[in-house]
């Protein structure tokens, strides 16, 4: 467990070091999202529909961009390996480094995820949903992430390779957390939804943390 | 014979005399088919002769299934044995799933025109087959990513084993959820609801499509095995 905090603080503090990269992903998630109303238009009825979506797909691409610092900063100046062959399991490395990816690029996402919801135009009571699908839903995207960034470990065209093999996955998790807050819109209970992706939360997390730890040990290996 | 199979140059040996078999079987099979599907089967009541495209349409969404669910099954192989032919099965697989899923599609497309009156609509079915396609472009770029491609072995297994959770979700999307694509036909417990005259020709395709599959994978692995015995010879 102190390891497992170790890694997590080193990774936090790393981020703050480097000028707050947590920081960048969050202002491409503003700048991204206040792209839609210049794209699609400013009227109000129009924006209010598509802002579930533009507020995940752009939620997505924000953690998307924040899987570069997840394993490759640290392969590519050696200290990842260091890692993998210190005393802590594997597991609970990638867990740490994707606890502190959560907390360094995701929590300032939905924490600011309001002010755009509102600035699009959504009601107050769908803004609480939406909040809570997304405080589900991010931890899963970042392990989900996980696996494909390790996977791409030592490739060419790394993060657009990432991407490609990382977005069909997300799906699932976009199906659900975008139902959950339309359902609200039609005034249905968004229960259902929010309990499945609680359920691929708790199911699919230790999994994807198993599978990525799995390949970054193959990486030692080689 | 299992263990012949695992080395790669008793491969070679195994494989080299039935290729043309498998080949000349395609060529009579898909003629075979192509003639009872496009003159001799009846016209549909209701489809006229946009019915036709099924014999091509339904096969091929089984070949791309099926040629998964066989990549999937050799990278599990491949990963637990380490055995290096399941990995140049799936390497060669690969790409013609994704020919047969984008065949799918294209004449999904077309038929749904005539038919729904749109090339496409994002029901369960048909974006469950558009997930397979990009499984598949996933895997394919993931193969050829690294500088030393046998490198990309063991990841692009991994991915093949994720992406399995999409099979049953295609098998099932017309079961459990409410789409304009037709629910299964042929493949049921009882009697299919498909008439005879419109089931043989739609077996006989299949069946030459499945021969298809292993005519070119052999091809496929023969190739790869060639070259790795050429680049093994360069480092030497």
């Amino acid at each position: 467990m102190r390891k497992f905090l170790e890694i997590m603080k080193r990774d936090i503090r790393l981020s703050w070091r480097h000028g707050g990269d947590g920081l960048i992903s969050l202002a491409f998630f503003i700048i991204a999202a206040s792209l839609f109303p210049l794209g699609i238009g400013p009227e109000v009825k129009i924006l209010s529909k598509v802002s579930i979506g533009v507020i995940w797909i752009v939620t997505l691409l924000s953690i998307l961009l924040s899987l570069d610092k997840l394993f490759y900063s640290d392969h590519e100046d050696g200290s990842l390996e260091l890692m993998l062959t210190s005393p802590i399991s594997t597991e609970s490395l990638v867990a740490a480094k994707c606890l502190a990816n959560w907390i360094v690029s995701c929590l300032p996402i939905i924490l600011l995820s309001p002010l755009m919801a509102s600035m699009l135009y959504l009601h107050t009571s769908e803004i609480v949903i939406l909040m809570i699908t997304l405080f589900i839903a991010t931890p899963l995207l970042v392990m989900i992430g996980a696996v494909g960034s390790s996977l791409t470990i030592g490739t060419r065209l790394r993060s657009v390779l990432t991407a490609i093999l990382v977005l069909p996955l997300y799906t699932p998790v976009l199906i659900f957390g975008t139902s959950a807050v339309e359902a609200t819109v039609t005034g249905m209970t968004p229960n259902s939804h929010i309990i499945i992706l609680f359920a691929l939360l708790l199911g699919m997390g230790p999994l994807l943390i198993i599978i990525s730890a799995m390949i970054l040990r193959n990486l030692k290996n080689e | 014979m299992l263990k012949k199979i695992i080395n790669a140059q008793s491969f070679l040996e195994l494989t080299k005399p039935t290729l043309r078999w498998f080949a000349l079987a395609t060529i009579f099979f898909i003629t075979v088919g192509l003639y009872l599907s496009l003159v001799k089967s009846p016209a549909d009541y209701q489809q006229s002769e946009a019915v036709r495209i099924m014999y091509v349409h339904v096969p091929s969404a089984w070949m791309s299934l099926f040629i998964y669910a066989c990549i999937a099954g050799s990278s599990a192989i491949a990963l637990i044995w380490k055995n290096p032919v399941a990995f140049i099965f799936a390497k060669a697989s690969s790409p013609i799933g994704a020919l047969f899923t984008l065949i799918t599609l294209v004449t999904g497309s077309l038929w749904g025109k005539p038919m729904w009156g749109t090339w496409w609509v994002w029901d369960a079915r048909l974006t469950s087959v558009l997930l397979l396609f990009f499984i598949y472009i996933a895997h394919i770029s993931l193969l050829n990513a690294f500088d030393n491609p046998k490198r990309g072995e063991r990841p692009s297994a991994i991915l093949a084993l994720v992406g399995i959770i999409n099979l049953p979700i295609i098998k099932w999307s017309v079961d459990w959820w409410n789409t304009l694509h037709q629910p299964a036909s042929v493949t049921r417990l009882d009697t299919p609801a498909i008439h005879y005259e419109m089931l043989i020709p739609l077996l006989v395709m299949s069946l030459s499509f499945m021969l298809y599959y292993i005519t070119i994978v052999i091809i496929r692995m023969h190739n790869e095995i060639v070259v790795r015995k050429i680049n093994s010879l360069r480092i030497s």
